[in-house]
């Protein structure tokens, strides 16, 4: 029952002379993630910038007026004095006057001055999640250069350090670079080898093979071997051109990433294979690719939407999704320098999917033999 | 006694409710070019798919080169050549990119296979034809490719499934004469067509209807039984009988045979 490695190898040749020939796929994989890179990098820009900011200020002291211009010196913020009554405060929000209002209480001075802290009100309009959040800790930021000229070293009302920790800058290419890794490689991976399997059933070379000595295993490896090399430079590409473009940090170790996106393109493939013994045609098989692949990974692996703001039936699905552990595992190298023991999580979810996502396939595609 | 290359003994196929293959006995000797007939949907494809261990027999007997299709069928791929219906090879790849492939399937050595791909191109009178694109090439020279690819490992017994389909009739006589080449050479021929001249060039046909042999004899002593000048006649005799059983079934034992 062993398998031959010349066959396999015969089969993963004659598969890399068809890639090699499709100069229209081969341009649109090295392209595609460079025009995504750009898109979200620029276009898509969440580093929000002069965000209109209503005040109210209710105590009118120096302080509070330090206060307000505190905001007005950081690039983040353009505050302007609210006049009206605190009730309508929301008609700005509808209108889209003002993303944030800062409410400072009559007695903003007087507890400066005597007590350890003061409550200072933000509201913010949330009708955008993510902006909301990046907001919310732009203010956080402010008020801690406020904190810190004052000279008080408090705790502040809220804490959100750690996500700031990691991204000083909040730029959100940083989040978007691996973000693209993550979804160009599942892409790729899944459509390509469901596509290339399919389109053997479709125009009847599968039969030619399958009445040779080749074993359905031996077939599967072949065929996925050069696109696991294809998904590879493919990321590698991205990476560099974060690196060098965006000047996304890598704070770990190239190592550990090379390895375990080998481990990501693998459960991509399994997802691939799978998708191929369901499929007749390329045109289905290409269909399923994108569907399981481009929504779910964009709106649920934490890719663009934050997991925990999802509602809670939403975050249960996102453990599906093999990108959600991958983020978190090129996340956590590039940005954080994570090391392989506090990834041990998303690594062992990563690997179960491929386990069983390899089985049910590698089951199915022999069953569809037998047929 | 001839040996008998392929046997089956009340093979039956069916998908769903569907009979496709119907209580099917043959036998094929070595050396012998078996013919197989029958209209659209006759069930040919199917029986040739169980032969070649595509597709598992639902019932009844089955054995090729005397190895048993349902616990051997491993075995069975190491001897038999297969042309599918579909036309085969990778058209985005090279003639010699074909060639390896399908020699590197079969666990052929470089020079085993560099051997027969110059067999396949002195046979083809193609010239140096290696680095085109199988695209390129005209159909009659592609499936005489595909034949050469199917023969790649010497089979003993080769299954064809309509190869001659859209090809014109001068290359069509080219991939006959591979065929008659290829028996002298000591290997069986099973081979469907709907073409009837080919049939007259088969040693015994086999025809079929609606998964039923109708059928089974030498292409001289069919005409003779039905005092016909051609197969062509003989088979449309056939069918059309079939369909009047069909419309009219009325039990007729003079019509049984094989
Ligand atoms: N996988 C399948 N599932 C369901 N029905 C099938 C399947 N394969 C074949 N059939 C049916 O079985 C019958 C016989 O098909 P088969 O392909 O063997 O015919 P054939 O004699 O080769 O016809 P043709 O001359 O058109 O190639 C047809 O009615 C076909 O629809
Ligand atoms: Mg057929």
């Amino acid at each position: 029952m062993s398998l031959s490695k010349d066959r396999i190898s015969a089969i993963a040749r004659k598969e890399f002379f068809h890639i090699i020939y499709d100069f229209r796929t081969l341009f649109i994989i090295f392209l595609m993630p460079v025009v995504q890179l750009i898109i979200f990098g620029y276009a898509l820009n969440l580093e929000i910038q002069r965000v209109d900011m209503a005040v109210v200020d209710l105590a009118r002291s120096t302080q509070s007026r330090k206060l307000v211009g505190q905001f007005s010196g950081s690039k983040f913020f353009r505050p302007f004095f609210y006049q009206g009554r605190l009730d309508d405060l929301e008609d700005l929000f509808k209108s889209r006057e003002a993303k944030v209002a800062m409410v400072i209480p009559f007695d903003f001075e007087r507890k400066l001055q005597n007590e350890t802290s003061v409550q200072v009100q933000f509201l913010v309009d949330a009708s955008d999640a993510n902006a909301a959040i990046l907001i919310r800790n732009y203010c956080n930021q402010v008020i801690m250069d406020y904190n810190e000229n004052r000279g008080v070293k408090l705790p502040l009302p809220f804490d959100l350090r750690s996500t700031i920790l990691f991204n000083p800058e909040l730029k959100s290419s940083h989040f978007f670079v691996p973000g693209v890794i993550a979804m160009i490689l599942i892409m790729i991976s899944a459509l390509l080898t469901s596509i290339t399997i399919s389109r053997e059933k479709e125009t009847g070379t599968m039969e030619q093979i399958l009445v040779s000595p080749v074993r359905p295993l031996e077939i599967i490896s072949g065929k996925v071997i050069p696109y696991i090399v294809l998904a590879f430079l493919d990321a590698a590409v991205i990476l560099l051109v974060g690196l060098v473009v965006f000047k996304v940090p890598f704070k770990g170790s190239l190592f550990l990433l090379t390895g375990l996106t080998v481990l990501y393109i693998l459960t991509a493939l399994s997802l691939g294979l799978l998708i191929s013994t369901q499929a007749r045609t390329q045109q289905v098989a290409m269909m399923m690719a994108l569907l399981i692949t481009l929504l779910p990974t964009v709106m649920l692996s934490g890719l663009v939407f934050p997991i925990a703001s999802m509602p809670k039936l939403l975050q249960y699905l996102t453990y599906l999704i093999p990108a959600r552990y991958f983020l978190l595992i090129v996340r956590g190298i590039m940005l954080k320098g994570s090391v392989f023991s506090q990834l041990l999580g998303p690594c062992f979810f990563l690997a179960l999917l491929t386990l069983i996502l390899l089985g049910v396939s590698v089951k199915r595609f022999n069953m569809n033999l037998e047929r | 006694m001839p040996e008998i290359s392929v046997k089956t003994e009340n093979l039956v196929r069916n998908f769903g409710s569907f009979v496709a293959v119907n209580q099917v006995n043959i036998e094929v000797y070595q050396k012998e070019i078996f013919g197989f007939l029958g209209a659209n949907g006759a069930g040919k494809t199917t029986m040739i798919r169980m032969l070649c261990g595509l597709l598992k027999p639902s019932s009844g007997k089955a054995t090729v080169g005397g190895l048993d299709v349902y616990r051997q069928s491993e075995q069975i791929k190491r001897s038999i050549g297969y042309m599918s219906q579909k036309f085969s090879l990778y058209e985005d790849l090279t003639v010699e990119e074909n060639i390896n492939f399908y020699g590197g399937i079969y666990d052929l050595n470089q020079k085993r296979i560099q051997k027969k791909r110059d067999e396949i191109f002195f046979s083809l009178g193609m010239g140096d034809y290696a680095r085109t694109l199988t695209y390129d090439l005209p159909l009659g020279f592609k499936q005489r490719l595909a034949l050469g690819c199917a023969l790649l490992h010497d089979p003993r017994i080769l299954f064809l499934d309509e190869p001659t389909s859209g090809v014109d009739p001068k290359a069509r006589r080219d991939f006959w004469e591979i065929i008659h080449q290829t028996v002298a050479l000591g290997t069986t021929i099973f081979v469907t067509t709907h073409f009837m001249e080919e049939a007259e060039y088969c040693h015994r046909v086999f025809i079929m209807d609606a998964g039923k042999i109708i059928a089974l004899d030498t292409p001289t002593k069919l005409k003779n039984r039905y005092k016909k000048k051609s197969m062509q006649e003989v088979f449309v005799t056939l069918v059309e009988k079939q369909q009047e059983k069909k419309t009219n079934p009325m039990p007729d034992s003079n019509d049984k045979m094989s």
